[in-house]
């Protein structure tokens, strides 16, 4: 059997599992679709949660992240699963007791004003919407690579299956599919994993492997030391030092803790749960399901950058593996042979006067059109040729995508071909979760917040489910619109906008609504539009109208400006409310009864 | 037992969360960033990484995880200690 065949039967099952799921639990009711009618068990809640968390880019470029900048991409390891932290002793117990199906709901409530509720609602869109255009282009992505299909008709096969169970299921059916999608995650992600680690360090548990020693070649040497030598010698700085400043990795750090803390679609997943009680149980569930893959990709992000280099570095390309072959076929990986002769070689920056490290000029590789003459697409050696010019100014010339290393562990290790396969749904099913998740916060903001709340309040409960079909039906068209033609520089920037945007807004705003009980409403809405506007014209200032890195406040890439955002929210907020006064006795009856954490009333409409 | 002084309750559920943030903020930021470089050579390293850097790519995730194992315990403790367990 071929490997195409072996991946279509795996993913062909994985998803005939998905779509029996979401049809056995349709939702029928706005309590259904909304929160999955409050009656998930804390423990499946947690892998739903930890599967509509991690995302098609966590699983597959974390890793090569990790392998490329080593101790610097400790931000997005802490920052991801720290956030957990304040999410459950600062957030969701709170929220839950309170008992609102949405987000924006709870904010409408709490600040008592239809406007703050459509500040929240502008919001959540904006997140959702820049969050799942993402995950649409990487499951065209995967798609068009797997079966050989172009990536916009894979966006469509993609978008049509989230619509069939996270549109028709709503909530209720999203929760069943994402248990399963988790554990096709978490298999396929540490599988790899130990095979890799076994090979390399003669240790079945790849956290133990990195940190005990190098197994290949004559004498063991502990396996970070032998990544230090490595990175040293190629010309980047050592693996388990950073260059990053301290000041800009700290408010990475906090920025990205606080965004996810503050993003709408995995707090309501905690809805789903049953009281107070199970909440926090459901999140200590969820934090340890999401430590099963975080813990697991510092481990492939060294040992395959390791791999990586022994096998391709001064090797000569005619005795390349075929695995390198096929990743420089779709343009994953590209080699220029600067120096004519004939071998691949790999350096780092500090090689050259010039400081970089880059193979050609621009950011990812062109290729020339496919009916140019041979002599522009194949080079002497039999390799693939690019159309971008080469950049002469440092020696090297390998180029390599982030997300090879998952991609291509497999591969490098030798791995059978079921392994690929599952990594191929796994992935698959990263892109389908987080985008059922995100779908549904969108549509119910639209129906619920929206048009019950605000537009049309005399709706009735069937009319609110199919409000929300017809929101979510409208959602994944623009997304898929946007996935087939991304603004590029648009969604390579999703974490800076979706976790910015989140720290800035959401996380103060709640924080304050929970603990806070005389934050009156003129506070919030300051606050909150001073910290999204400040973050947003900050990200744009330096990722589109060419802001230069050298004006940057503090020396804050706009990855970590969120964090200063989140400040400005709060001391904004406290400083108008000195001056308006405190909120309604009501509103602080409201706040008080939120900490009690008694029978919860279920979500009333 | 529906109102046992949910002011007490309150009260003892801030010094839980506050004294929790506490440990999340030294084992992340602390040990992870501010001190690592001080940690990698003063402190044993962890098999063969060096502490901060452990602690930064590992050791804090681990941490997450018990402080939300402590928080389930310690507020189900309390919670019963206030008579606002369900009796299910």
């Amino acid at each position: 059997m071929s490997q195409d065949t072996i991946n279509f039967i795996f993913i062909g099952l994985s998803f005939a599992l998905y779509i029996g799921i979401a049809v056995r639990s349709r939702a029928e009711s706005t309590k259904e679709y909304y929160t999955a009618g409050g009656g998930v068990s804390p423990f499946a809640n947690g892998m739903a949660t930890a599967a509509d968390w991690m995302s098609a880019a966590t699983f597959i470029s974390m890793a090569g992240t990790v392998a490329i900048s080593g101790y610097d991409a400790s931000r997005f390891l802490m920052g991801w699963t720290g956030g957990f932290v304040l999410l459950t002793v600062l957030m969701v117990p709170y929220l839950r007791k309170f008992g609102k199906a949405t987000v924006p709901d709870f904010v409408g409530d709490r600040y008592y004003s239809k406007f703050a509720r459509f500040v929240a609602v502008i919001c959540a869109i904006f997140i959702c919407m820049t969050y799942i255009m993402g995950q649409m282009r990487g499951v065209g992505v995967v798609f068009s690579q797997l079966f050989g299909i172009s990536i916009p008709f894979g966006v469509i096969i993609g978008a049509s299956i989230v619509f069939v169970y996270a549109g028709l299921g709503g909530m209720k059916g999203i929760t069943y599919t994402q248990v399963a999608q988790y554990c096709v995650m978490a298999f396929a992600y540490t599988i790899p994993a130990i095979f890799i680690a076994m090979a390399m360090t003669g240790n079945v548990i790849p956290q133990l492997g990195l940190i005990g020693d190098y197994t290949v070649g004559e004498q063991t040497v502990p396996f970070l030391q032998k990544l230090n030598n490595i990175n040293i010698e190629l010309g980047f700085q050592e693996y388990t030092s950073g260059k990053m400043s301290t000041i800009n990795m700290f408010c990475i750090t906090a920025a990205l803790m606080c965004g996810t803390a503050g993003l709408p679609h995995v707090i309501v997943r905690f809805f789903t749960v049953k009281d107070v009680r199970s909440v926090r149980c459901s999140a200590a569930w969820t934090l340890s399901f999401i430590a099963v893959i975080y813990l697991t990709a510092p481990t492939i992000g060294a040992f395959s950058r390791v791999n990586l280099i022994e096998k391709l570095h001064e090797t000569n390309y005619t005795e390349a593996p075929t695995w390198f072959i096929d990743f420089e076929a779709t343009g994953q990986m590209a080699w220029v042979d600067k120096n004519n002769d004939g071998k691949i070689q790999y350096f780092g920056p500090t090689k050259s006067q010039a400081g970089t490290n880059s193979v050609f000029k621009g950011k990812s590789p062109v290729y020339p059109p496919s009916d140019a003459p041979n002599s522009q697409l194949i080079g002497s050696n039999g390799e693939r040729l690019l159309a971008s010019k080469a950049d002469f100014s440092n020696p090297n010339e390998l180029w390599f995508g982030t997300d090879i290393m998952v991609m291509a562990n497999p591969y490098m290790a030798g791995l059978p071909m079921w392994v690929i396969a599952l990594l191929m749904a796994g992935c698959i099913a990263a892109a389908l979760s987080t985008a059922a998740g995100l779908l549904l916060v969108l549509s119910t903001s639209i129906s619920h917040d929206l048009i019950k709340k605000i537009i049309k309040p005399a709706l009735s409960d069937r009319e609110e489910v199919n409000y929300a079909r017809i929101a979510s039906f409208v959602a994944l068209v623009v997304a898929a619109y946007f996935g087939i033609n991304p603004p590029s520089a648009f969604i390579a920037k999703t974490v800076a906008f979706a976790f910015g945007l989140a720290a800035s807004s959401f996380f103060p705003t709640l924080l304050m609504g929970i603990f806070s009980s005389k934050m009156n409403k003129y506070g919030a809405i300051a606050g909150m539009l001073s910290g999204i506007s400040f973050t947003v014209s900050y990200i744009v200032y330096f990722q589109f109208l060419g802001g230069q890195p050298d004006q940057y406040l503090f020396g804050i890439t706009p990855e970590g400006i969120g964090f200063v955002g989140m400040l400005l929210n709060f001391s904004v907020a406290l400083f108008v409310k000195l001056f308006t006064g405190d909120a309604p006795e009501y509103v602080q009856k409201m706040v008080a009864e939120i900490h009690i954490p008694s029978k919860s009333t279920q979500s009333q409409k | 037992m529906q109102d046992k002084d949910p002011l007490a309750h309150r009260l003892s559920c801030l010094k839980i969360t506050l004294s929790l943030l506490a440990i999340w903020f030294m084992v992340s930021f602390g040990a992870g960033i501010l001190l690592r470089d001080w940690l990698d050579v003063n402190f044993p390293s962890v098999g063969s990484a060096p502490f901060g850097f452990w602690m930064a790519q590992q050791g804090s995730i681990i941490g997450f995880i018990l402080i939300l194992i402590s928080y389930v315990y310690l507020m189900n403790r309390l919670d019963r200690k206030h008579g606002y367990s369900e009796e299910r």
